[in-house]
């Protein structure tokens, strides 16, 4: 599957004409297009294959009072860029006069080179293909495994653009493929049991397909075997991937946007000030290596880079846009959207531990602890059992009990807590950093966290 | 005057009596079927968007945006290939069809079928008289009024609030549907939505709540949105929350209140009903059609017919008109809700629930307005039924997993002790499945009552309604500290 880039400088060239012909002199346009295909299997058959072609441009402009409007469309056309420009124009009358964002003094800084080669495409039937043997190997790695309900490749290239008129013009292109398998498995008289494994890779020649089908095999196998849990307190040991959806849920305390809205757990004066065991670092890293999704520059222009939020437990910066960097006086750190109300968010974040620095049960192992305690796989329904502005959380979550060393899948139980009791309550980061498909972090324990099962 | 209607501008429109789409289509659908193709649909939509926040005494975001595109899909047998586009040129339609032709393994030069495509038939046009809807409803002015009242009353009558915002949505849609069995339908959608919520923080107590609003077809529903009504319950709920104790966990007996209270029905039960769960086989009620699966008390519905519900729409995304679902009555499973291609796959007729998010998903069997009946107690009996349990009375969202099993949180709860609502607790997300759940339902009251939500699951996110009476389960997990 293949399109015709996007014509940066023709793009440009029309939206400043039509801007020039409106009297407007102050503007800005993020674009993207992309393409993509996927397919899905059903015990061997074709379900459904998919291609898309989208499209979209976000048009901002500043009327002569300086006020800001925005209008989007999935109409790239010259006609759909002419009425995008006089919807935002006519949008900014509405303009908040207290909070004007403005261009990125970076937005033509240098960005970084990202070693990122483009990958071609597979045609939709070899996709197809690939997958009814990567779902036909993990229904032959155990009896009880009958079905794949949720599985899909998909493949897919795209770009993005920002440019304004004060001569700002970046442009990026990448490729991204995706594999994700979650298999149903049932015993005769048990309940149904699921596991999933997730790949990503810049195409889909690249994806470590017998890693996804042996991590899911593994992980539904691992929950056949499951006992209700007393309600309780634990200590637990997250995995990475959970560890790093929880902390995303929480990536308001270090979003500079969410402390001025008033709905963040941290305020201004909250810099310098320990927020989690010392010894605990966090980063936001857009650029790492592993990252295929990475992007060279944010959706003002600024361009990506590594920064530490949380350094020894202490929070040491904060994820900006433009406006929000002027309000707290330091640069943006390429964190932005594109909007009326420029909205902020983390990237890619990189747990680790400060080196010399340990907790308090440095002992502790998840793959051979003679503890007894909850190892959490994976946290669901993040998006109703997290109260951000509260710190609090309650939610379900799929793991195991560990005792005398032997795993037992939990049925249906939740974990629930405070960020940060949490962050503070860290008793052991182990020392195996992993890579995953959303992040980096090691295994992280924590004692005391109350669990509510069924028995 | 500011114009905020982009689409209103637009010289490209789906009207059929403006353009030639019929030839356009019927070309298409030619092609397609003659290339080999069981069935071609085609899903054109023309859309405009707005989005308004206000925060405290500002309006913070106005957010406008406007799209087309088309999605066509083709059958052959039991598979099917999809393809999207926001190209509408001729090629642009051409080449997502040979796109889609080509995932089946079909080409369309090649024009060896002979097969019968008698053409459309005559338009159902379901978007007759709404053609002055998207100008009907509020300019930004107004809106931003309305919005600003809000936070203005907040302000009054709340107390330790630091966070007051308002925020509005409103959804436009023109679409057209054309299929080579002779489907040929429009119909225009508008969707409003507008919301209240707040942040009372008091030392270390903090409370977030939020209340939304939600119609169909209503162009005038901001402006006859009672402000005071929402900006009381939104303050009376913070007001209550702010310093209550988190939920001690455990197996008990839980009241639920009506309104959204129904998303208990829609996540427990409401998406294995979907003929895209008998699909993948993660339905335990796959082959229970005519077997008990809920407490006789429980009759269940899913229809689009409710004047003015979120949930509502005249005709599906298949060009199917909409219609009343009885899902359960009195505990016995009476069918499912199917479109086109559950239909195909699994033999239950369709009930006018394909939908999609737009153009870019496929239809799917999904919910509409989706509610358990009234019963016959009053709310009080089933309070006074419980030794000691959890009122639920308002909840947040939800989600249910590939084993059924299904979750969703509770913003506002009290704890019931001796048959009596005691102090508000937070903090609580009810888990558990349905096969377990659904009998345990044993009590409705008397006060069926409905809320608008939004739904996302395989076709996107989608406007849907929630509903039931006062229900009591007699034994579920409570997740808390």
């Amino acid at each position: 599957m293949t399109h015709t880039p996007l014509n940066v400088k023709e793009l440009r060239d029309q939206l400043h004409a039509l801007a020039t012909r409106d009297g407007i002199r102050h503007w800005d346009l993020g674009a993207s297009r992309g393409m993509n295909a996927s397919v899905q299997v059903d015990r061997g058959e074709a379900k459904q294959m998919k291609a898309a072609q989208r499209s979209s441009i976000t048009v901002r402009v500043w009327n002569e009072q300086g006020l800001v409007g925005v209008t989007s469309t999935s109409d790239l056309s010259p006609g759909g860029l002419d009425k995008a420009l006089k919807g935002a124009y006519q949008a900014s009358s509405f303009g908040n006069t207290e909070d004007i964002p403005g261009f990125s003094p970076l937005a033509t800084a240098p960005i970084p080179e990202l070693d990122r080669p483009l990958k071609p495409s597979q045609s939709i039937q070899t996709l197809l293909s690939t997958l009814k043997d990567v779902e036909g190997e993990l229904l032959a790695k155990h009896p009880a495994i009958e079905t794949v309900p949720y599985n899909g490749l998909s493949e897919g290239n795209s770009e993005r653009i920002y440019l304004n008129s004060e001569g700002a013009l970046r442009h990026m292109q990448r490729t991204q493929a995706s594999l994700y398998l979650y298999a149903r498995a049932e015993e005769s008289g048990r309940k149904p049991r699921s596991g999933g494994a997730v790949r990503v890779a810049l195409g889909s020649a690249d994806l470590d397909l017998g890693g996804c089908i042996q991590e899911a095999a593994e992980r539904t196998i691992s929950h056949l075997n499951y006992q209700p849990i007393d309600t309780g307190r634990y200590l637990v040991c997250f995995t990475p991937e959970a560890f790093l959806d929880l902390l995303g849920a929480f990536s308001s305390m270090m979003n500079a946007r969410s402390i001025l809205d008033g709905v963040s757990l941290s305020s201004k004066e909250s810099l310098g000030h320990q927020l989690a065991v010392p010894f605990f670092n966090l980063h936001d890293n857009g650029l790492h290596p592993a990252h295929v999704g990475a992007a060279a520059f944010d959706g003002e222009g600024t361009p990506t880079k590594r920064l530490c939020l949380i350094g020894n437990g202490t929070l040491e910066n904060l994820l900006h846009s433009e406006a929000t960097a002027r309000q707290f006086g330091v640069h943006p750190t390429g964190h932005a959207g594109l909007g009326a109300k420029v909205s902020v968010g983390p990237d890619w974040f990189e747990v680790s531990s400060s080196k010399g620095v340990s907790g308090a049960a440095s002992h502790l192992d998840h793959r051979n602890a003679g503890d007894t305690f909850v190892l959490i796989e994976s946290l669901n329904a993040l998006h109703a059992g997290v109260k951000a502005s509260q710190g609090a959380f309650s939610l379900p979550f799929d793991g195991w009990l560990v005792k005398d060393g032997e795993r037992i899948s939990v049925e249906a139980a939740t974990i629930a807590g405070d960020i940060r009791d949490v962050l503070k309550g860290i008793v052991h980061l182990e020392p195996n950093e992993v890579v995953t498909h959303q992040g980096v972090s090691p295994h992280v324990w924590v004692d005391g966290l109350a669990i509510t099962g069924e028995a | 005057m500011v114009e905020t209607h982009p689409a209103l501008n637009q010289t490209f429109t789906l009207d059929p009596s403006h353009t030639p789409w019929k030839d356009r289509l019927e070309t298409l659908l030619q092609t397609g079927v003659r290339a080999g193709a069981d069935l071609v649909e085609v899903f054109l939509e023309r859309t405009d968007h707005l989005g308004v926040l206000a925060e405290q005494e500002r309006i913070t975001s106005v957010s406008p945006s406007f799209g087309m595109g088309a999605g066509i899909r083709v059958f052959l047998g039991h598979r099917d290939g999809f393809v999207s586009t926001n190209d509408l040129s001729e090629s642009g339609l051409a080449q997502a069809l040979d796109q889609a032709l080509a995932m089946l393994e079909l080409e369309h030069n090649a024009l060896q079928h002979q097969r019968g495509f008698e053409g459309l038939l005559q338009l159902r046009d379901f978007g007759v008289n709404k053609d002055a809807w998207l100008a009907q409803s509020p300019e930004l002015s107004e809106i931003t009024q309305r919005l600003l009242e809000g936070t203005a009353r907040l302000d009054q009558i709340g107390q330790h609030l630091e966070v007051r915002r308002g925020s509005f949505s409103r959804d436009w849609q023109e679409v057209l549907v054309a299929a080579s069995d002779g489907t040929y339908a429009r119909d225009i959608r508008l969707h409003q939505s507008s919301g209240l919520s707040v942040l009372a923080a008091d030392g270390e107590h903090r409370a977030s709540i939020a209340r939304r609003f939600g119609s169909s077809d209503r162009p005038d529903d901001l402006r006859e949105w009672d402000v005071d009504a929402a900006a009381n319950e939104v303050c009376s709920s913070a007001a209550t929350m702010l310093h209550a104790d988190y939920v001690d966990g455990g197996q008990m007996p839980v009241v639920l209140a009506n309104r959204f209270g129904g998303v208990i029905f829609h996540e427990a039960c409401g998406h294995l009903l979907e003929t895209t769960q008998v699909e993948r086989g993660t339905t335990p009620f796959a082959d229970q059609v005519g077997q008990t699966i809920a407490n006789p008390a429980v009759t269940a519905i899913d229809e689009g017919l409710s004047t003015g519900a979120f949930g509502s729409l005249s005709m599906d995304d298949e060009g199917m008109e909409s219609e009343r679902t009885v899902l359960i009555e009195k505990g016995v499973l009476k069918g499912f809700l199917s479109d086109r291609a559950g239909e195909l796959r699994t033999g239950h007729a369709r009930t006018g629930s394909g939908r999609r998010q737009s153009h870019g998903f496929a239809a799917a069997s999904r919910m509409r307005n989706t509610y358990i009946a009234a019963g016959p107690h009053s709310t009080d009996e089933l309070i006074q039924s419980v030794d000691r349990g959890l009122y639920c009375k308002s909840m947040g969202g939800g989600s249910v997993g590939p084993t059924g099993q299904f979750n969703f949180s509770v913003e506002e709860g009290y704890i019931i002790e001796n048959g009596q609502l005691g102090r508000p607790v937070k903090g609580a997300t009810l888990i558990g499945e349905a096969k377990e759940v659904m009998p345990r339902i044993s009590m409705c009251a008397n006060d069926l009552d409905l809320a608008a939500g939004y739904c996302g699951s395989v076709s996107g996110s989608i406007f849907v309604t929630v509903g039931q009476p006062h229900i009591k389960v007699d034994s579920i997990t409570v997740g808390g500290r």
